[in-house]
């Protein structure tokens, strides 16, 4: 349901919902007292330092840790001898995982330059890094495959040849041509598109390797608690999956291990990733000893999880009147050395645009191909942001095409409330989708005042005279919130004798705020402020269980989860406040921390602090506390639409962005400023994707840009004039209406941006990032 | 070989055995300032930013021994959850903190930038946060929190 702004604004018919408090662990992060994993120092703590390949493709005959093992200092060495051959996937996942199990804790073979060889646990890390140089290795060195065009031709190297690889869901897995995923789908008649429209474009798009670059490095700290439990302080988006995957991996059973998840210093979908877990916890299994694993930024760089890259392939048929006939959408990913998502990113470059156009025939087609380069994994965006770019940019085209405004061509061809596209129930996470129709949007409206605040009438095609140009341009998005059927969230609520309440969740805030706004989902249920909950997040032992921060599903399912859990837990409050007033709970309500009967003058209410206390310890006594799980029956998308004006020095080929303007319908946003956070993190991330973030490798596929110095990141100086603009809609299946708002803004930058380039200067950008030197070249060749 | 030093940090004198190679950054983690992070150890990214005699620094690249006989301003050195610092403050309400690793730093930076410019204006304000790095918050937040924060900080001198 679309809600009119002038309705939203007069409507404020939540208390706490669509307001702003301090975040709950504001002011300790604040003040540098919250505690990420590097701020716990067990007595007796080792630091782990890892051994890692100089090859892409090695294996390894001989391995020699002697002088490593009598460094002074050193407590253990771990080979591919000294861990358990138990294949899994590092993808932290539901479980069965539509990954493909392809990875060992350390194994015998080195797939990328950076992949793990050995790992050392030592007494100072300094000591630990002089332990690595002395491990002699003997490798049998590969030929590589370094171009994913290259990595299914016949006798192509073949990367993962181990027996043991394979896939636990019936999907599309040829680990010997290298394929680690295969998708497809055809509804309609394609031939019958080209036929019957106007303009038939035909293009290729790429994106590169990008790293999510959360300022806190991966970090992991495994120990064994007194009962010789094994457990691991992480800085997770998924500690529920770890524990799995870490059990599974180790040979533990899961009821050995404890995964805590403490303040984690950003995720982006880098941390969805078991990638450390597990060898550092090896290594407390070996030691006996709390030892602590962190990454270094290099580290982060060539040894963690990237975004796919992507060669895409698009054609789109589109009549004169602007009604698209056709898209056929062919991916390319590369997976690197590893099959982490390989699949349902690819999965999702397809649902989570292809709905987006009201289009009868649709093609899509892809592969997700192993090379020995970095591993691709989870990335804001998940998919999207890559065939956003290319179907975006081409949209954008096809309107340059027909002689329409792209503002008119969106404007008619976006999806509708009501309506539904034939690519939900085709493509899902490695399984099939889920039928569903779009039950809100405010699109149109994002679309309307999208384009008057960046002043589209007045900028577009109005380039200037100078060797400046200036030029604006806009794309449209969506994106999911939570997988159907899949995710699963719980959380639990209970009442202290004070009247403050414990939420305990097994979502993990990774600075998205979700400790926040689920606070204030269980404050608005039970009548009190977000300040009345403590939150704690997440824990395996203590909390219940929750996916995890993925897949945009924390506000819209664990939200459910936690509404649910509230209003058992007001039942309860009302059960008990009956008894005191000895009056029917029908007749009693809820509200500013105490219960009272309806009705003014209706006689004498109790806090909640009398209830609680009454429970605790006069009659009757029980605890006042409810779990809730949830999973959901659909993904509502969210949608977005974007407006970049960009400024290009026609000398320079310098490309700054002047003015964004990202309108989005997130639903009702829980908490309005934190909505806006995520809407200007992900725009600014976007932002520096389509402008200079790409890994650069050497000719034998070494990374050669792992430091902050030479893979550029925004900083505050690359701010361009920023405007958020958050239109409300009531999603109706959504808790309070919310629907997902983290991921969907990463996806605008890339085609806005090229967009705009193009009504500056008609150049057409189709491989990001747009550095100078694309944009003289492809001036030159437009002056011919 | 160790070499005493002594420094004064959040306004107390301490002496500390350091060896030569050790940083300040390590120093100060092992002293229990945990406030300041390592995000790079390369001095890009700004998280390991303290004040050292006012001037923000990146103390992953300074030896622990170059701050002998000089003064350090730790975030531990401004509020605490239960009495915030106004720039504190100001980055709660304007909604700057999201992981919140970076925010130690970037409220340091803010900090000295607002002790010598106490009004400064965007441009101003961009190329002070310009070395702390955010991958969060898109620093526009972050921006309007420095800005709240002057307005704090003036308003507290009248």
């Amino acid at each position: 349901m679309t809600v009119s702004p002038k309705k939203t604004r007069a409507a404020s018919k939540y208390r706490v919902v669509g307001t702003s408090p301090v975040k709950v662990d504001g002011p300790a992060l604040v003040t540098g007292r919250a505690v990420f994993v590097d701020d716990v120092e067990p007595d007796g703590l080792l630091h782990a330092a890892v051994l890692r390949s100089p090859h892409a493709h090695a294996r390894i005959k001989k391995i020699d840790a002697s002088a490593a093992e009598a460094l002074p200092g050193v407590k253990a060495v771990l080979t591919h001898k000294d861990v358990p051959r138990n294949i899994f996937t590092t993808a932290g996942q539901n479980y069965p995982e539509p990954s493909p199990y392809d990875s060992f804790v350390i194994d015998r073979k080195a797939r990328f330059v950076g992949d793990v060889v050995a790992a050392v646990a030592a007494e100072t890390e300094k000591i630990a890094r002089q332990a690595v140089g002395l491990i002699k290795v003997e490798y049998e060195v590969l030929p590589p495959v370094l171009d994913p065009r290259l990595a299914q031709k016949k006798g192509a190297p073949v990367i993962h040849d181990e027996k043991e690889a394979r896939v636990v869901l019936p999907i599309d897995y040829r680990p010997k041509q290298n394929l680690a995923g295969h998708v497809d789908v055809v509804i309609g008649d394609l031939n019958k598109a080209w036929r019957t429209a106007d303009s038939v474009i035909e293009g290729e798009y790429s994106t590169p390797y990008a790293s999510h670059c959360a300022i806190e490095p991966h970090i992991t700290l495994s120990l064994l608690d007194p009962a010789g439990r094994l457990v691991i302080y992480a800085s997770t988006q998924v500690p529920f999956h770890a524990r799995r995957i870490v059990a599974n991996a180790l040979n533990l059973p899961v009821s050995r291990v404890r995964v805590i998840k403490l303040r984690t210093g950003g995720g982006f979908g880098g941390k969805q990733e078991v990638l450390i877990e597990q060898l550092c916890a090896a290594l407390t299994l070996k030691t006996g000893r709390p030892v602590q694993l962190f990454f270094t930024r290099e580290e982060v760089f060539t040894s963690s999880r990237t975004r796919h890259p992507q060669i895409i392939n698009l054609k789109t048929g589109v009549k004169k009147n602007g009604n698209v006939t056709g898209i056929d959408l062919r991916i390319l990913m590369n997976t690197g050395a590893y099959g982490a998502h390989a699949l349902t990113v690819v999965s999702n470059s397809g649902s989570k645009i292809l709905p987006l156009y009201r289009c009868d025939n649709i093609k899509f087609w892809a592969d997700s191909v192993y090379t020995n380069l970095p591993v691709g994994g989870a990335y804001r965006g998940y998919g999207a942001t890559q065939s956003s770019f290319a179907v975006g940019v081409q949209m954008d085209e096809q309107a340059h095409a027909i002689g329409m405004d792209p503002l008119k061509f969106h404007q008619r061809n976006h999806i509708r409330e009501g309506e539904t596209s034939p690519i939900f129930a085709a493509l899902g996470e490695g399984t099939e989708g889920v039928e569903q129709s779009i039950g809100s949007s405010g699109l149109a409206e994002c679309i309307k005042r999208g384009a008057k605040e960046i002043g589209w009438k007045s900028k577009r095609g109005r380039r200037g005279s100078g060797p400046v140009k200036r030029g604006v341009g806009m794309v449209i998005l969506m994106q999911g919130s939570s997988i159907p059927y899949i995710d699963m969230a719980g959380a639990t609520i209970k009442l202290n004798e004070d009247g403050s309440f414990n939420l305990m969740v097994g979502a993990t805030d990774i600075g998205t705020g979700s400790d926040t706004i689920l606070a204030q989902i269980a404050a608005e249920v039970l009548g009190v402020k977000t300040g009345d909950f403590i939150v704690y997040s997440s824990d395996t032992d203590l909390t219940p269980f929750d996916v995890g921060a993925y897949a945009s599903s924390t506000t819209y399912l664990t939200g459910m989860a936690v509404l649910t859990a509230a209003e058992k837990v007001k039942g309860q409050i009302l059960e008990v406040a009956s008894e005191m007033l000895n009056k029917p709970v029908s007749s009693l309500e809820l509200a500013g921390k105490k219960v009272s009967p309806r009705g003014k003058g209706a006689g004498k209410s109790v806090t909640l602090a009398e209830i609680a206390n009454y429970s605790l310890y006069v009659k009757n006594q029980k605890q006042i506390i409810a779990s809730a799980s949830r999973t959901s029956e659909k993904s509502p998308p969210p949608f977005a639409a974007h407006f970049a004006e960009v400024e290009v020095d026609t000398r320079t080929g310098r490309i700054k962005v002047v003015k964004y303007v990202a309108a989005v319908d997130c639903g009702q946003p829980i908490n309005t400023q934190q909505a806006e956070g995520q809407t200007e993190g992900a725009v600014v991330n976007g932002i520096g994707m389509s402008l200079f973030e790409e890994f650069r490798f050497s000719s034998t596929g070494k990374l050669l840009n792992s430091n902050f110095g030479f893979y550029k990141i925004p900083s505050a100086r690359d701010l361009p004039e920023l405007k958020t603009i958050l239109v409300v809609t009531d999603e109706p299946t959504g808790p309070f209406g919310a629907k997902s708002v983290s991921e969907i803004s990463i996806n605008g930058p890339m085609p806005a941006i090229s967009n705009a380039v193009f009504d500056a200067v008609g150049i057409r950008l189709r491989h990001a990032p747009f550095t100078p030197e694309k944009v003289l070249r492809a001036l030159r060749e437009k002056r011919g | 070989m160790n070499k005493t030093i002594s420094i004064e940090i959040n306004g107390k004198s301490s002496s500390f055995s350091v060896a030569p190679d050790e940083m300040l950054l390590d120093l100060l983690r092992r002293s229990g300032y945990r406030g300041a992070k390592v995000g790079c150890r390369e001095g890009f990214c700004g998280a390991c930013t303290v004040l050292l005699d006012g001037r923000p620094v990146n103390s992953c690249l300074i030896f622990a021994a170059r701050a002998d006989g000089r003064k350090i301003t730790t975030i531990e050195g401004l509020g605490d959850p239960n009495n915030l610092h106004p720039i504190q403050d100001a980055f709660l309400k304007a909604g700057a903190v999201q992981c919140g690793y970076c925010i130690p730093g970037a409220v340091l930076s803010t900090k000295a930038l607002l002790d010598r410019v106490p009004d400064p204006d965007e441009a101003v304000i961009k190329r002070a946060l310009d070395g702390n790095l955010c991958r969060c918050t898109g620093y526009k937040k972050q921006i309007e929190a420095v800005k709240l924060a002057a307005r704090k900080l003036k308003g507290k001198k009248k």
